[in-house]
């Protein structure tokens, strides 16, 4: 196997609380606590989970836009957690993001011709003015926008054109990876549509490896090789895509196939309807994270945290999960089967 | 008799650079006791329809034509004070973020007794007693001791249930959901939708539910009118409409949307894009609202507006080009 | 899947007779659009009306000397105290000085210390405020420097500055602009972290580039506009206390007729003859009430979520 584009080994991002009359630090909030993975070339790895879950922080420590509390991330063989930011910055070249928002992803005072320059100026990859321009509406013929458009300002494009922008800009630096940090979340499901298929093209086209971040999982099910599912700063279960829809291995990410409403009116389906709401990462709970709101939890789950292994999988290698149940026999562990069909009613 | 008729609804807004018809044209009805949603994608005019029942819209720079019938009365004819009456009475709304729609430095109770002894005059006493079974209602554990605490105490996906039990504190016959879990994260969306489907056979009021997602339309909703451009293009029952949409819009729709299991049986295949964008509101469309986008669309529909048409039984769609019921080999 | 008609399925032919909708009427007439600067200013009539008086105030500062004016400290002592009249249209003082000439001269006292203090503390307040939103350890020291000068109120703190110095225009510039430093500081510093958080600033760290640049590219083109709409209001307080320093005598020097002063001198005789007092009076009330229709008229137009945050 060779080496993976992006490797992230026992990250950890602690933020410190703030209060107190001298400002000191009163307790951390344990966003990030202990995740690992790798995405090969031309993957795509999807982080899965709710809001608060930790998945944008993971992908803002990965691009080192803050320093991390501990853990390694590891860029084509290069750890880049603690370089020098002198030594860094020819390393971002190969590592781009894309944001959420569409509206505050792009600098309002700057002409789209300069947004996609700069990150091309940056890198020195073209030699002259002309090469630049030429790059600039390679770029955005590659994003299927007009070349004319180059001379226009952020707000007078739509949500969906803003995003191409983004993308556009990500690409400018000719990366080997890109963060994608609920890139297709806040656009309207047509154009939701446009923006997956464009991503989709240019990864096929480029080679491109992808850190894709969403909580949406039939737009991840679309888009992903493998999925790494998140519950309060963990990876709770890892596996290619095919095995997490068909057999999930953790009751968290059972409970959230089967919570994604369907447009299929009718459609018979397994529920599991999670009791309560997410603890807070500034205090998570002992044991297993899940166990508060978890259907099967047993004592064991309240005392002793389970460690990510990997987990018997008939569809295939590469499934773990955090989980006691898979030290029961099969008979006893509830997610010994298949039951990903059951539960999104899929035939 | 219908619970709620709107007909012919327009609303328009006044803007430096044109009038933005948000609604331009807009009827449908809600039968006592049944779910009916609005669908469609930001700008529609599916949030403006919601807003112009309850009359929330600033006039100006708004101004509302039409008719709004609540059990035959036109809503839009009544006096402000009427209207005040409607509102929270009769007719109550569920917002998409419930911490801003919730007053944070009012208890719990206090909010939820507030319209009951507004427009049911009832006793602080009696409306403390009514918040706690309402709380209990919408299955908030410890009602006795969350009823004097404040929304910041709360977590989402609970202050969601308590604007819910607001609502439906006096009875309403109709309950409005304004993108009621587009918020939420989706383990907690699943509570509320269970919650609102288990509500619907116990408190009787019928729902109008404004929504851009058409899975939460599938769970909850047995009738759908698909809005764009501020017209409604097509309204059917939830099977039909699912099974068998009859405009170019609602077709797109269904098929930009991945299918949550496509892995399970391989059918990966390219999401089907609508190309291009909603056009804007600002300026007189002359053919149909869809023909920039529609991949079928002829001269036709870029000169004549279609019309809404019965294509089958209870099912209406404004194409011109979609079969009518008989004429299409099914 | 089967649930779609397909694309074919909608027949290339008319399977029936074409039924049109009726054609909805507008219900409000018709919007008249307006381009352009005017139609930028008829949108936003509080821009309007303060720009104008504004200007105009400026114009009236340049052109003092042709505005029907006498030199404003030519002593007359037979015309003391002499009513408004067509010969005297403001009255006179009681050195019998023309009390109209002295308000139009005294409008370049008043706008010069408007407008000087309003750049002079914006800039200097811009530095404060990027190196403190930049900074960390330079922002905890800072910080608490302009927390100490904002607890003294700014008009004792231009009163203390000024006993200090000689009475000139240039030292109450001096005295207003470091009263008003703490301000901007503070506005472009919160400005600063703000900025700092969006995504774009993010996407240009990624993208590689230098925090200089992301400073001057990213960060302060986008705080021109919330400290263009500050720097409108500190113009407006600058002129009124340039006012109060004038009229308790610490500000600009009596030879230099200045609305305060004017005012000073006109205090003892207030009950007799009020226009002495009068007429400076209403020349700054306009011109600070125009400067701050300008102001909120910007901040409008500019952006109306800033309104919050001023």
């Amino acid at each position: 196997m060779s080496t993976p584009v992006l490797q992230v080994n026992d990250l950890k991002k602690h933020f410190p609380l703030r209060g107190g009359l001298l400002g000191g630090t009163t307790g951390y909030v344990y966003a990030v606590d202990g995740v690992s993975f790798d995405i090969a070339k031309g993957e795509t790895l999807s982080l899965v989970g709710e809001s608060g879950c930790g998945k944008s922080t993971v992908g803002k420590a990965v691009l080192r836009l803050f320093d991390i509390t501990a853990g390694q991330v590891i860029l084509d063989g290069e750890r880049i957690d603690d370089m020098p930011s002198g030594t860094l910055r020819p390393m971002r070249r190969r590592m781009q993001v894309v944001f959420q928002d569409p509206f505050s992803s792009l600098n309002p005072r700057m002409r789209v011709r300069d947004i996609l320059a700069e990150p091309i100026r940056n890198f020195g990859l073209a030699k002259d003015g002309a090469e630049l321009e030429a790059k600039v509406a390679a770029l955005m013929d590659k994003v299927r926008l007009p070349r004319d458009a180059v001379n226009r300002w952020p707000h007078e494009f739509s949500g969906g054109q803003r995003q191409r922008i983004g993308i556009a800009r990500a690409l400018a630096a000719e990366p080997d990876i890109i963060i994608c940090d609920e890139a297709v979340s806040a656009l309207d499901v047509s154009v939701k549509a446009q923006i997956v298929n464009l991503l989709q093209d240019l990864q096929k086209e480029l080679g491109l490896a992808m850190l894709f971040i969403s909580h949406d999982l039939a737009i991840v099910e679309h888009m992903t090789h493998r999925v790494a599912v998140m519950y309060l700063g963990k990876i709770v279960e890892v596996a290619p895509k095919r095995s997490l829809f068909a057999a999930p291995k953790h009751p968290y990410t059972e409970a959230l196939l089967s919570a994604v409403p369907v447009p299929e009116p009718g459609a018979a389906r397994e529920r599991i309807i999670l009791k309560g709401d997410v603890p807070s990462p500034i205090n998570p709970p002992k044991g297993c994270r899940f166990h508060t709101r978890c259907p099967y939890a047993f004592d064991r789950c309240r005392t002793e945290e389970p460690p990510l292994r990997a987990v018997a999988d008939a569809l295939g290698e590469g499934h773990v999960a955090a989980c006691h149940l898979h030290d029961l026999s099969p008979a006893e562990n509830p997610l010994s089967g298949s039951k990903g069909a059951a539960l999104l009613a899929a035939q | 008799m219908a619970l709620l008729e709107i007909d012919q609804l327009q609303v328009h807004f006044r803007t430096p650079d044109g009038i933005n018809r948000a609604v331009d044209g807009v009827s449908f009805h809600v039968e006592a006791g049944e779910t009916l949603a609005i669908v469609g994608e930001s700008g529609c005019g599916k949030s403006v329809t919601a807003m112009s029942m309850l009359r929330l819209i600033p006039e100006p720079p708004g101004k509302i034509a039409g008719a709004i019938r609540l059990n035959g009365k036109n809503l839009l004819e009544l006096s402000d004070r009427e209207m005040r009456q409607i509102r929270g009475n009769d007719i109550s709304m569920i917002f998409q973020e419930p911490m801003t729609s919730l007053n944070p430095v009012l208890t719990v109770g206090r909010q939820i007794g507030e319209t009951l002894r507004l427009h049911q005059g009832m006793s602080k006493a009696q409306a403390e007693a009514k918040a706690v079974e309402m709380l209990t209602l919408v299955g908030i554990p410890e009602p006795g001791r969350r009823v004097r605490e404040y929304p910041h105490q709360l977590s989402g996906g609970m202050r969601q249930r308590v604007m819910i039990a607001i609502a439906l504190a006096c009875n309403p016959k109709l309950l409005i959901a304004d993108e009621p879990t587009t918020a939420l994260d989706v383990t907690i969306q699943a509570q509320i939708l269970e919650l609102m489907r288990d509500l619907k056979h116990r408190v009787g009021a019928a729902i109008v539910l404004i929504t851009h997602d058409l899975g939460v339309v599938a769970e909850v909703a047995e009738r759908v009118v698909v809005m764009y451009a501020g017209k409604k293009v097509e309204e059917a029952a939830i099977g039909p409409l699912f099974r068998n949409p009859r405009h170019p819009y609602t077709q797109g729709l269904l098929g930009s949307m991945p299918k949550l299991g496509s892995s399970l049986h391989g059918d990966e295949t390219r999401l089907a894009e609508i190309p291009g964008l909603v056009p804007s509101l600002k300026q007189k469309i002359p053919g149909c609202v869809f023909a920039s986008r529609c991949p079928h669309a002829t001269d036709l529909c870029r000169s004549v507006a279609p019309a809404l048409e019965l294509k089958a039984p209870n099912h209406v769609a404004a194409c011109h080009y979609a079969p009518r019921e008989g004429a299409m080999a099914a | 899947m089967s649930t779609l008609v397909s694309p074919g399925g909608v027949a290339a032919t008319l399977p029936h007779e074409v039924a049109a909708a009726t054609p909805m009427p507008d219900i409000m007439p018709p919007v008249k659009q307006r381009k352009g600067f005017l139609g930028f200013l008829w949108r936003n009539p509080t821009i309007a009306i303060g720009g104008f008086l504004v200007l105009l105030m400026v114009c009236v500062a340049i052109f003092a000397p042709f505005l029907w004016t006498k030199d404003p400290t030519a002593l007359a002592p037979a015309m003391r105290t002499r009513e408004p009249s067509a010969q005297w249209w403001f009255g006179t003082d009681m050195l019998g000085r023309d009390v109209y000439s002295r308000v139009i001269y005294g409008t370049r006292v008043s706008l010069t210390v408007g407008f000087s203090v309003a750049i002079c503390a914006s800039l200097i307040g811009l530095v404060i405020g990027l190196v403190s939103g930049f900074i960390r350890v330079a922002d905890a020291v800072i910080m608490r420097i302009m927390d100490g000068m904002m607890s003294i109120p700014s008009i004792l703190l231009a009163i203390a500055l000024m006993a200090l110095t000689r009475g000139s225009v240039g030292n109450v510039i001096l005295a207003i602009t470091i009263a008003e430093i703490p301000r901007v500081s503070r506005l472009v510093r919160g400005v600063v972290l703000s900025l700092r958080e969006q995504p774009y600033v993010d996407a240009a760290v990624a993208a590689g580039t230098r925090t200089p640049m992301i400073i001057i590219r990213h960060i302060l083109p986008n705080t021109l506009a919330p400290l263009t709409v500050q720097a409108t209001y500190i113009c407006a307080s600058a002129m009124i206390t340039e006012a109060i320093l004038s009229f308790i005598g610490a500000g600009t020097p009596p030879i230099i007729p200045s609305w305060g002063n004017i005012m000073a001198e006109g205090r003892a005789l207030w009950q007799v003859k009020p226009y002495i007092v009068f007429f400076p009076a209403v020349f700054l009330s306009i011109t600070v009430l125009a400067v701050n229709l300008l102001g909120d008229g910007l901040r409008d137009a500019l952006d109306p979520r800033m309104a919050k945050r001023l």
